[in-house]
């Protein structure tokens, strides 16, 4: 019978690849995640991330590799005999129970003493204790979401997997969820490993986020340094937005790499660039970028500037505008613009450059292909 | 019918509106009630009205008068108690055993063979299929082919399973067979109807919550398929319990294996005895209708039914 602490467990996982019939879901997967950490695997539906996390839970198993947790190797444990506990996506709660005996449930296999009490004081955590009585059916989709984390939080596994626990929500209930999600495992101190494709999620509650895609991670790092400087093209705009430029290194000192993209000269510092030689994408985030309409400024070592350009779409997003800019021989370039004077800044078609500082620039180990353009 | 409790019954928004629908459900009632009332109440009277009825004064065979005989009842008890009893063992193992044969098979169907829908429909018109084919034909069909001297016979008594003096055809066992064969399909397909929409993510959460696979079906799967189960066996141990044609000495079984179908039907077609056989069936349904009552509330299943 699994044994449940009371804190996180370390999870690793070495040289996974996942096969199914006519397809492969992981390519090759290697992840440690500390105990006590947050630890979000994001991406794109059909990455393999939902396979991931069911092959931690031992839901399904990898065709080689090996999952071990708190250094013990399980790869061949049975899911019910893991010290692991998933919310699912679908809830999965059992309908002919109540909800008192559903999060009860898990207790009550390892015979725990006075499950009951502890189920409900789980739901009182999670502000259901009224509602320990109903059936699941009869409980709002928010309200189930919480009766399944309830039932799995209870039984203090070393790690909590979470299977896009908060996407049937709506975006209000959401943000409440993320919120009080993040609290109860600061709370409890246990390690969650959370899956989801929704990339705001992932970096407002994670310690730790891995870009996956096409069954490998592409990157992984605190949210902060994985917006700051994505690697890959796929992390580049699937974590936030960014423009991207593609050109071959025309200049390269000690502290800097230039390219030349059609004529504009594009730099980027040395150390924030993958690659320093040949054809090679550089990019910069749509709200590191301003524009500018009365007359270019003047470029230098510390500033990229491109255009004149027009500006083709201007999309309101309540706090920001999303310009959108069509630059001959250069392609489209969006810049974010907060709203604090008046709205929109400028019109359609004005004429205008964009530029932004060296700094915030940063260089790509591979090149976008025609979609992420 | 399911989960009826949750449906947030009859809102009371009664009102105008209502009253005029009311009318019209029940001029949509109306057939069905006139049929019940022609083809089920009458003949139910009629058959109460005759299980009471004493012999002619004339003393003549098969003319009966109206009276009020509650002894026929007793009488019936004390000289058919042995096929009472039978009808409803027989009823009981052959309900059993299809339910045995019938789960895993419905889970089979409604479950493994989601991801081939293809076969899955095949496999179901196979559960039915034998409904193409008249029950008698296919019953005769089985004591051919169980009957002495045929290969299965020879092969059970090559091996010693029975002595070269024992038959099959005419054993309590052969007519448990047969009834167990006949009624598969009606436990199978309400088995099968629930295990189709039983969702299996279930399993994995149950499995992700320390319970082994058996406390999985014990604790959650069977749960939830109660509805199918209670269905299933309802649908099979009424009509067994009834049943004439297995235990009858044409078909499975002898003098031995008769059922209450098989007194009521030499009351009534041979002894012309009409008194005796409407107590009899009257006594049936009073029986069934205890069991079942009982067996639906102890299974805690009313509102799921």
């Amino acid at each position: 019978m699994a044994q449940a602490t009371s804190s996180g467990a370390d999870l690793d996982l070495r040289g996974i690849r996942k096969e199914f019939p006519g397809f492969t879901a992981i390519e090759e997967l290697d992840l440690h995640i500390p105990a006590g950490q947050f630890f979000a695997l994001l991406g794109p539906s059909g990455c393999g991330k939902t396979t991931t996390l069911r092959i931690v839970a031992g839901l399904d198993s990898p065709t080689v590799g090996t999952v071990s947790l708190g250094g013990k190797d399980i790869t061949a444990t049975k899911p019910h005999e893991r010290a692991v506990n998933t919310v699912f996506q679908s809830y999965a709660l059992f309908p002919h129970m109540t909800v008192l005996d559903n999060v009860a449930f898990g207790l009550r296999q390892r015979k725990i003493a006075d499950p009951l009490k502890l189920a409900q004081d789980a739901l009182n955590l999670v502000e259901l204790g009224h509602l320990a009585q109903r059936r699941p059916q009869q409980l709002s989709g928010g309200q189930q979401q919480r009766v399944a984390l309830a039932r799995a939080l209870v039984n203090r596994p070393s790690l909590l997997l979470l299977d896009e626990p908060l996407g049937a929500l709506d975006l209000k209930l959401r943000r409440q969820m993320q919120i009080e999600l993040k609290a109860i495992q600061i709370e409890v101190g246990l390690t969650f490993l959370h899956v989801t494709h929704d990339q705001e999620e992932a970096m407002d509650m994670a310690d730790t986020v891995a870009v996956m895609n096409k069954g490998r991670i592409e990157q992984m790092g605190a949210p902060e340094a994985l917006y700051d400087r994505p690697k890959t093209a796929f992390v580049s705009k699937f974590l936030g937005q960014s423009n991207l430029f593609v050109g071959a290194v025309v200049e390269e000192n000690s502290n800097s790499v230039s390219i030349d993209v059609n004529g504009h000269k594009l730099t980027v510092p040395k150390a924030r660039a993958e690659k320093h030689s040949g054809k090679i994408a550089i990019g910069v985030r749509p709200e590191k970028a301003n524009f500018h309409e009365d007359g270019a400024p003047t470029a230098s070592s510390d500033l990229n500037v491109i255009g004149p350009g027009e500006i083709i779409d201007i999309r309101f997003t309540g706090v920001s505008n999303q310009y959108l800019i069509e630059i001959p021989n250069l392609g489209q370039v969006t810049v974010f613009a907060q709203n604090i004077g008046k709205s929109p800044v400028t019109e359609l078609g004005a004429k205008v450059w964009v530029s932004w500082k060296v700094d915030h620039a940063f260089g790509l180990a591979d090149l976008p292909t025609s979609s992420e353009k | 019918m399911a989960f009826a409790a949750f449906g947030g019954s009859a809102p009371a928004v009664a009102g105008a509106a209502n009253r005029k629908g009311g009318k019209i459900v029940l001029a949509l009632l109306l057939p069905g009630l006139i049929y019940l009332g022609l083809f089920f109440l009458t003949p139910l009277f009629s058959l109460i009205i005759t299980s009471l009825e004493t012999p002619d004064a004339s003393g003549a065979i098969g003319v009966y008068q109206y009276g009020f005989e509650i002894g026929n009842y007793w009488s019936v008890m004390t000289d058919y108690l042995p096929q009472i009893f039978r009808s409803f063992f027989y009823a009981l193992l052959a309900t059993f055993f299809a339910l045995l044969i019938s789960y895993p098979l419905a889970y089979f169907i409604g479950v493994k063979m989601r991801a081939r829908p293809m076969l899955q429909r095949l496999l179901v018109t196979l559960v039915i299929a034998p409904f193409f084919i008249s029950f008698l034909l296919r019953t005769i069909a089985w004591k051919q082919i169980l009957s002495e001297g045929g290969p299965i016979m020879q092969w059970v008594h090559s091996v010693g399973l029975l002595s070269p003096d024992q038959y099959f055809i005419g054993t309590p066992a052969a007519v448990i067979f047969g009834l167990t064969y006949n009624f598969i399909p009606f436990m199978t397909l309400p088995l099968y109807t629930t295990l189709e929409r039983f969702d299996v993510r279930l399993i994995e959460a149950g499995s992700d919550l320390y319970a082994s696979p058996a406390k999985v079906f014990r604790k959650i799967t069977l749960p939830i398929s109660m509805p199918g189960v209670i269905s299933g066996t309802l649908l099979t141990f009424i009509p067994i319990t009834g049943d004439y044609v297995n235990a009858s000495r044409d078909f499975l079984g002898s003098s031995k294996t008769s059922m209450i179908g098989n007194m009521v039907e030499a009351d009534f077609l041979q002894n012309l005895r009409y008194p005796t056989a409407s107590a009899l069936s009257v006594l049936l349904m009073a029986v069934i209708l205890v069991i079942v009552s009982v067996y639906v509330k102890k299974s805690g299943t009313e509102d799921l039914l």
